[in-house]
């Protein structure tokens, strides 16, 4: 539980970090719709991207959300050809603690997809393991990477997980893991989820390794409920169930610590290749921006937000290129709009 | 047969595991099929059930080793994995000995078994003895746990290259490199690079570079925009399960393990002893993996034969077996395949 955030004037602020590729186009969606809506939120926009290199960018940043508490982000591109460049992505997360990292993935009728009623919630651990960046050359030609995983940093998602299916009704919690051959580093972790089950009698718990789960998700998804990850599985297996729901444009991501949040895609695409062009589906930004308002608490301008979303996606089909429809990003926004004055005017 | 083998060259020895389970009923499919299409293989098979040494460890038998030695290929059917050590150190003591450095899984959607996905045909090729694997743990502190993963120039370069043999001697247009140098800088850093550097090599390949999460989101989506993925050890294991995924389980995906001069072929289903000995088994996995085989050795009409009574025999449908959800048996099919073969 956390204390209520200041607000001034009645106005909460949150920082927006537009990011690179469609970062930008999205964060003005996001801000046409809250201004038509009159959500109570002020934007402090910060930029941090990877043309920025040097500039003290990232710690404006980090500051602006230390004030503020709540952020929305595009994201950073990382330049892997300049080993010196550090994922300002990663750094973000770790300074900030934000040890979560949450995805709700449920397909959404009339958006294609293979599978259908998959419903699942992806708990990654968010801060350690494979994401350490511990490195170095041993000698010349031979390189060694740390993963690093510890108790405390493991009892704290695997209660995330225990108490996020408690609250929600969930029944089943999978770990995933690869205890198999990493004996001690995720047989670590799956100590100490198992051990944890043990508080929860009325939530079921198994475990599986990663690959399997990898095979399990796209053969039969409906049999998860919740599943709880190190980072790198997570990042993985994250990807796996957006791909089955309908892709990168859809599912949208928080990112909890004990004193901030941060909200984004699900699955943290620049989309570099779509920029410019009004053709990236907004949907996974709109709800990211409907996830932060429920943890602002303004329930009503989430759900008067969700519900006109929902008409456009499914009632009036308004898809863009990635669901197989013509339409752009823009009409998908319009549409929104256009949906939330209907629903604005029935209940005058 | 035997004018047919002489035509082709001398007969080449191939040393056998059949393994458990359903091991020796598929395995013995596999040789039938083998000998319908006349193809020049003898079979050394050996067991490799543990014994136990001087010093009172279990080990594979040294006539295994020996075997593999001589003949420099093998097939391998489903090996029980009892708890405790066991049959578990047989695919390390062989990959160790021969250093197999590279795991070969073809995935191809089959006509005739329906799943969600009807256009996969990738290749994941996998390296096989470093990175996540390399076993190098300890707790520094109570309750803090360090693993390494190990990537070196050298088993980089062994991969990578394979890659590209590969998809030249198979056909095959493009080379993907898999990875996440955006997090792991220098170790998948180092792997890119060396893939750059034999993609410099081969510019009748195209080479493409792509995240690890990437290929997961897309892969699930349209798995038709990637042709030979090659990766780290981990990342294998991983994406080549799920592409198994698509095309329907790890029952009809045949796997190779490839060094500098020696391979061995497998089925990478397990042992299925639910169904074992009732002659129940689908063979098609061990069976793909000896095509596989076949052109490794360069003998690739044979290979391209038996390959297609396989794929006809399973889209004809009348006497594939009871994972595919036909009322075949291990022997009917392997009948119709024999039959298919000899007109081929
Ligand atoms: N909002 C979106 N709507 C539709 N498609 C998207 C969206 N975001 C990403 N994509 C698509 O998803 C795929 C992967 O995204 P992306 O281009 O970000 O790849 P990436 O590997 O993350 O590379 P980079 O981050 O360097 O651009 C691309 O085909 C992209 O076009
Ligand atoms: N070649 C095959 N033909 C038909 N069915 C198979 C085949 N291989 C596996 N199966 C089926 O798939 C199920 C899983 O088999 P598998 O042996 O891989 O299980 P497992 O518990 O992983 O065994 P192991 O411990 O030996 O790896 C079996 O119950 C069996 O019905
Ligand atoms: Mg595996
Ligand atoms: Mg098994």
């Amino acid at each position: 539980q956390r204390l209520p955030l200041a607000k001034y004037g009645g106005r909460h602020t949150v920082t927006a970090l537009p990011g690179d590729g469609i970062g930008p186009e999205m964060i003005e969606h996001i801000r046409k719709i809250f201004s038509f809506c009159h959500v109570p939120v002020n934007f402090e926009e910060v930029q941090v991207s990877s043309s920025l290199v040097g500039v003290n960018d990232l710690e404006a940043a980090l500051l602006a959300i230390e004030r503020n508490g709540v952020a929305i982000k595009g994201n950073i591109e990382t330049k892997h050809d300049d080993p010196s460049f550090k994922s300002r992505n990663v750094e973000l997360r770790s300074r900030l603690d934000l040890y979560a990292n949450i995805l709700h993935c449920v397909t959404i009728p009339t958006v294609p997809s293979r599978h259908k009623d998959i419903d699942v919630v992806l708990i990654r651990e968010n801060t350690e393991g494979e994401y350490s960046g511990l490195e170095h050359e041993t000698v010349p030609g031979i390189v060694e990477s740390i993963k690093i995983v510890t108790r405390e940093k493991i009892e704290r998602i695997a209660r995330m997980a225990f108490e996020y299916a408690t609250l929600n009704g969930r029944k089943k919690i999978t770990a995933v893991h690869k205890a198999n051959i990493q004996k001690l580093g995720d047989g670590l972790f799956l100590k100490v989820i198992r051990d944890m089950s043990e508080e929860y009698k009325n939530i079921k718990f198994e475990s599986m390794i990663v690959d399997n789960a990898s095979m399990q998700l796209v053969s039969r998804p409906q049999q998860f409920d919740v599943m709880v990850m190190p980072n790198l599985y997570g990042n993985i297996i994250s990807n796996i169930a957006c791909g089955l729901v309908g892709g990168p444009g859809l599912v949208s991501g928080m990112n909890i610590g004990s004193k901030y949040a941060v909200f984004e895609t699900g699955t943290r695409n620049t989309g570099t290749s779509l920029a410019g062009k009004d053709l990236a589906n907004p949907t996974a930004f709109i709800r990211a921006s409907i996830d932060m308002l429920r943890y602002l608490d303004c329930h009503y301008h989430a759900n008067l937000i969700s519900d006109a979303l929902w008409k456009t996606l499914v009632e009036q089909r308004v898809h863009t290129r990635d669901l197989g429809g013509q339409h752009s990003a823009s009409d998908v926004v319009n549409c929104t709009l256009q949906n939330v004055e209907k629903i604005m005017e029935a209940e005058r | 047969i035997a004018q047919r083998a002489a035509s082709t060259g001398e007969v080449r020895r191939v040393t056998l595991i059949p393994g458990d389970g359903i091991g020796p009923e598929i395995s013995q499919s596999v040789q039938q099929i083998f000998e319908a299409a006349g193809a020049p293989i003898a079979w050394d098979p050996v067991d490799v059930t543990p014994v136990k040494g001087r010093d009172g460890v279990f080990r594979i038998p040294s006539r295994c080793i020996e075997l593999m030695h001589q003949n420099k290929v093998g097939l391998k059917g489903p090996l029980e994995t009892p708890i405790g050590k066991g049959h578990r150190s047989l695919n390390l003591a062989v990959r160790k000995e021969f250093n197999l450095y590279a795991n070969v899984r073809p995935c191809r959607s089959l006509e005739g078994h329906k799943t969600l996905y009807d256009n996969v045909d990738v290749v994941t090729i996998r390296e096989n003895t470093e990175g996540e694997y390399s076993g190098i743990e300890h707790e520094i502190v109570n309750g803090v746990v360090q693993s390494i993963k190990l990537i070196t120039e050298t088993a980089s370069r062994n991969v990578a290259s394979f890659a590209f043999e590969y998809a030249r001697q198979n056909g095959r247009k493009c080379v993907t490199a898999v990875h996440k140098a955006n997090i792991m800088r220098m170790s998948d850093g180092l792997f890119l690079s060396i893939c750059r550097e034999q993609a410099a090599l081969y510019p009748d390949i195209k080479f493409k570079e792509a995240y690890l999460d990437t290929v997961c989101l897309n892969m699930v989506q349209d798995p038709s925009q990637y042709d030979v993925l090659v990766m780290p050890n981990l990342y294998g294991d991983i994406l080549s399960d799920l592409c198994a995924g698509l095309v329907g389980g790890l029952g009809v995906t045949p796997s190779g393990n490839i060094g500098k001069d020696a391979a061995v072929f497998e089925s990478v289903h397990g042992t299925a002893p639910d169904i074992a000995g009732q002659d129940k088994a689908n063979p098609t996995a061990l069976l793909l993996s000896a095509v596989m085989m076949l052109r490794y050795m360069n003998l690739t009409d044979h290979a391209r034969r038996i390959e297609k009574a396989v794929f006809d025999a399973i889209a004809d449908g009348r006497c594939k077996t009871g994972d595919l959800g036909g009322s075949g048996t291990c022997s009917t099919f392997t009948q119709d395949v024999c039959n298919r073969v000899k007109d081929l």
